[in-house]
C-alpha cells in the first residue's frame, strides 16, 4: 500500500484498502513528509502565537487604551497582545537554540485526513440540518457521517448507530429535557 | 474551630441529603464512573456537555453533580488502566505500570480491590483537609484588596500554566491566549465591543461550553481517531469475589497508601500540580524508599496503592483553592468555577459565607459520593468491565452528537455549535504544535475578573504600578511568581544535563 499521507483525496480512497488489510498506513512517504518539518515545529508554534499577538496588539488601540489610572477597553488586549508576541518570539527562539526533540513533526505518524474530515463534517451537518430540518435529521446526519471516519466502520454499522442515537437523543433531549428544537420541520429561511 | 467545622458539616449533610440533591450527586458519580471506564472519554468533555443541562436546576444540585462527575471518573479510570493497560486518564497512567502486570498474573481483582480502598482513604483525607483548611484560607483572603487578588491570580495562572504537562513557556502562551479569549465581547465597564469581528453573537463573549467542548471534545476526537489499539479484553473477566485482597496484601499496601495520601494532599495545595503530577510523584517516591525496587513494574501492590491514594487525595484537595479563593488549579476546576458563575455566583473568599449551602453541601456530598462510588464499584464491577469493551468507533460519533446538542442547549444558538467547530480545529492545530490546551480554559475563566481587579487596583493607586511592590502581601505573591519562574529555568538548565526523575518513571 503505497500512498502519500499528505494527499487528502488519495488517503480517502486508500483508507478503504487499509481497512481490508488491517495494516496501518505505510511509513515511507509519511515519514519523509514529517522529516521536512523536523526542527521546525516550534517555528510554526511561535509564529502562530505571534500572529495571535499581532491581531490583539493591532486591534487593541482602536478600542481606546486610556491611561494606567483610567484604563480603557483597549488597554488589556494591547498589553496581552504585546506579551504574546514576545512569548511567540521566545518559543521560536528556543527552538533555534534547543536540542533535537524526538517528537518534532507537525502531522501525526499516520495522518487521518478522512477521519478528521468526517469528525468535522459531523457538527457542520448538525448545524445545517438543525437549522433547516430539525433535531432528528441533524442528529442522524451528524452521527452517521462522523461514524464513517473510523477505519473499521461499515455503512450498515454507521446507519444502525445513527438510527439508535437519533431515537435515544430525541427521546432524551426533546421529550425529557425539553430542549427547544423541533424534531422535524422544513424551513428554508435561516 | 473543630467544633464549628463539625456543625457546618452537619448542616452540609442536611443540604446534601435532600432528596433531589442526593439524586444529582448519585447521577454525577454514576456518569463520572461510566465515562471514567470508557476509553477515550474524559471528565472534562463530560462536564462541559452536562453543564448546559444544569442551567435549569438549582446551583447546589448543579455543582454537586458536576463535581461528582470529576471524582467519579477517577474511580472508573483506574479500572481502565489496570485491566486494559490503557492510560486513558492521565492521573492513572502510572497505575498501568504495576496494575496491568498484576492483571496478567491473575491478580487484577486484588489490584482493583486495593485501588478502591486506597481511593477511599485518599479521598477521605482530601475532604478532611478541605474542611479545615478552606475556612482558614478564607479568613486570610477576606483581607485582600483588588491589588492582592490581582497578584494572587497572577500566581495561580503562572503556576497553572508552567507546572502542568509540557513546555512551561508554551503553557504561559496558552494562558495569555485564554485571557485574550476571555476579553472577546462587551467590556464590563464601558460596554465597548472587543474582537467580535462584526458577529453580534460574539458580543456576549465566547461561550464557555463551546470553548471547552472544542478544545476537549472535537480536538480530542481528532487526536484519537484510528489511533487506539484494539481493546484486549482477555483479562477483564473479574468477579466481585476476586476483589478481596488478602491480609498480606493489605499489610503491604497500608503504608504506601498513607504516604501516597500525604503526597497527594501536598500536591493539591500547589496550584497547577493536579492529580497527574501527584500520582507520578507518589509512585517515584514509593519506588525510591522500597527495599525491593526491582519488583516495581512487575506487579508490586505498592505501585498501585500509592499513586491511587495520591490521585484521589489530590482530586479532593484541588477544590480547596477553587472554592476558598476562587482560583482554579486546573481546567476541570476552571470549568466548575465557570458553572458557578453562570449560575450567578461570584467565586472568591466570600463564597463560603454567602453560599454556605454550596460549600458545605459540596463537602458533605464528597463523603456521600465517595461511599456511593465504593458501593458502585465493588459489587457492580462486572458491569463496568463490560463497558470497557465498547469500541471507540461507536463512542466518538455518539459523543459528537452530545457535544453538538450540549453546545446548542447552552443558549439555543446554532452559531455556538459553529464556534465549537472553529475552536476544535484551532485546538487540534495547537495540540499538533506541542501546546497543551488546558491553560486556555484557566485564562479564559479568570480573564474578566483579572482585568476588572487590575483596573480597580490601578484606579485606587492612581495609576501607580508600585502598589504591587509596596503592599506586603502583593510583594509576597510577586516574589513567589519570580521564585516559580527562576526554579523553572533552573530545573530546565539542570534537566537538560540529567533526566528529571519524575518524568523518567513514565
Amino acid at each position: 500500500m503505497k500512498q502519500s499521507g499528505s494527499d487528502g483525496a488519495k488517503t480517502l480512497t486508500s483508507s478503504k484498502h487499509g481497512r481490508e488489510e488491517g495494516v496501518p498506513h505505510h511509513r515511507g512517504d509519511v515519514h519523509i513528509f514529517g522529516q521536512r518539518f523536523k526542527l521546525r515545529r516550534d517555528y510554526y508554534a511561535g509564529g502562530l502565537i505571534i500572529l495571535f499577538g499581532m491581531v490583539a496588539a493591532l486591534n487593541g488601540p482602536s478600542y481606546r487604551t486610556g491611561t494606567l489610572m483610567h484604563m480603557g477597553p483597549g488597554f488589556m488586549p494591547t498589553v496581552l497582545g504585546v506579551i504574546l508576541i514576545f512569548l511567540g518570539i521566545a518559543i521560536a527562539g528556543a527552538a533555534v537554540a534547543g536540542p533535537d526533540d524526538a517528537d518534532e513533526s507537525i502531522l501525526p505518524e499516520h495522518p487521518q485526513w478522512f477521519g478528521w474530515l468526517c469528525i468535522l463534517a459531523g457538527p457542520f451537518l448538525f448545524i445545517v440540518f438543525g437549522s433547516i430540518a430539525g433535531m432528528a435529521p441533524a442528529t442522524f446526519a451528524c452521527v452517521f457521517v462522523s461514524a464513517l471516519g473510523d477505519r473499521g466502520a461499515t455503512w450498515k454499522g454507521a446507519l444502525v448507530l445513527a438510527g439508535f442515537v437519533t431515537v435515544f437523543g430525541v427521546a432524551l433531549f426533546h421529550y425529557l429535557l425539553q430542549i427547544p428544537m423541533p424534531v422535524l420541520e422544513w424551513r428554508l429561511s435561516w | 474551630m473543630v467544633e464549628t467545622a463539625f456543625t457546618d458539616l452537619w448542616y452540609g449533610f442536611g443540604v446534601a441529603l435532600e432528596p433531589h440533591n442526593l439524586m444529582w450527586c448519585f447521577l454525577g458519580v454514576l456518569i463520572g464512573n461510566m465515562v471514567g471506564v470508557l476509553p477515550g472519554m474524559g471528565p472534562l468533555a463530560t462536564i462541559s456537555i452536562l453543564l448546559p443541562l444544569t442551567f435549569g436546576i438549582k446551583p447546589v444540585g448543579a455543582i454537586l453533580m458536576l463535581a461528582g462527575v470529576f471524582y467519579g471518573a477517577q474511580y472508573g479510570g483506574a479500572i481502565c488502566s489496570i485491566l486494559l493497560n490503557l492510560p486513558c486518564h492521565p492521573p492513572h497512567a502510572v497505575t498501568c505500570l504495576d496494575g496491568f502486570p498484576m492483571t496478567k498474573q491473575g491478580r487484577g481483582g486484588v489490584a482493583l480491590g486495593i485501588t478502591v480502598i486506597s481511593s477511599f482513604v485518599g479521598a477521605s483525607w482530601g475532604i478532611t483537609e478541605m474542611m479545615f483548611l478552606a475556612p482558614v484560607l478564607v479568613q486570610v483572603a477576606l483581607q485582600f484588596g483588588p491589588a492582592e487578588i490581582c497578584t494572587l491570580m497572577l500566581l495561580g495562572l503562572l503556576a497553572g500554566s508552567t507546572l502542568a504537562k509540557g513546555s512551561p513557556i508554551k503553557g504561559v502562551a496558552m494562558t495569555v491566549l485564554g485571557l485574550l479569549f476571555g476579553i472577546v465581547g462587551s467590556d464590563l465597564e464601558t460596554g465597548a465591543e472587543r474582537f467580535s469581528f462584526g458577529f453580534p453573537q460574539l458580543s456576549d463573549g465566547i461561550e464557555l461550553v463551546a470553548l471547552a467542548l472544542g478544545l476537549f471534545g472535537i480536538a480530542e476526537f481528532m487526536n484519537s481517531i484510528n489511533q487506539a489499539s484494539p481493546v484486549n479484553a482477555k483479562y477483564s473477566n473479574i468477579k466481585f469475589r476476586d476483589m478481596r485482597p488478602s491480609k498480606a496484601d493489605l499489610k503491604q499496601a497500608f503504608f504506601p497508601m498513607l504516604r501516597g495520601t500525604i503526597v497527594g494532599s501536598l500536591c493539591a495545595l500547589i496550584p497547577g500540580t493536579g492529580p497527574t503530577i501527584a500520582s507520578f510523584v507518589a509512585y517515584a517516591a514509593e519506588k525510591k524508599i522500597s527495599k525491593t525496587p526491582d519488583r516495581f513494574g512487575f506487579g508490586a501492590i505498592e505501585g498501585v496503592a500509592a499513586p491511587e491514594a495520591s490521585t484521589h487525595s489530590s482530586v479532593q484537595g484541588d477544590f480547596i483553592p477553587t472554592m476558598s479563593l476562587g482560583i482554579p488549579g486546573d481546567a476541570v476546576m476552571a470549568l466548575l468555577l465557570g458553572a458557578l458563575m453562570i449560575q450567578g455566583i461570584v467565586p472568591g473568599p466570600q463564597l463560603i459565607k454567602e453560599h454556605p449551602d454550596i460549600f458545605w453541601g459540596l463537602i458533605a456530598s464528597f463523603w456521600i459520593g465517595n461511599i456511593l462510588l465504593v458501593l458502585l464499584n465493588v459489587p457492580l464491577i462486572g458491569i463496568w468491565v463490560k463497558l470497557l469493551t465498547i469500541p471507540y468507533r461507536y463512542l466518538y460519533p455518539s459523543a459528537l452528537f452530545f457535544v453538538c446538542i450540549g453546545v446548542y442547549a447552552a443558549n439555543n444558538d446554532m452559531f455556538q455549535v459553529g464556534e465549537t467547530l472553529v475552536v476544535g480545529i484551532l485546538g487540534y492545530t495547537l495540540l499538533r504544535l506541542g501546546f497543551q490546551p488546558a491553560p486556555i480554559l484557566l485564562g479564559f475563566v479568570l480573564g474578566p475578573r483579572f482585568e476588572e481587579n487590575f483596573r480597580r487596583a490601578m484606579l485606587i493607586s492612581r495609576g501607580d504600578l508600585r502598589v504591587f511592590i509596596e503592599r506586603p502581601i502583593c510583594a509576597f505573591f510577586l516574589a513567589l511568581c519570580v521564585l516559580l519562574i527562576t526554579a523553572q529555568i533552573y530545573f530546565r538548565m539542570r534537566g537538560s544535563k540529567r533526566n528529571n526523575p519524575v518524568l523518567a518513571v513514565g
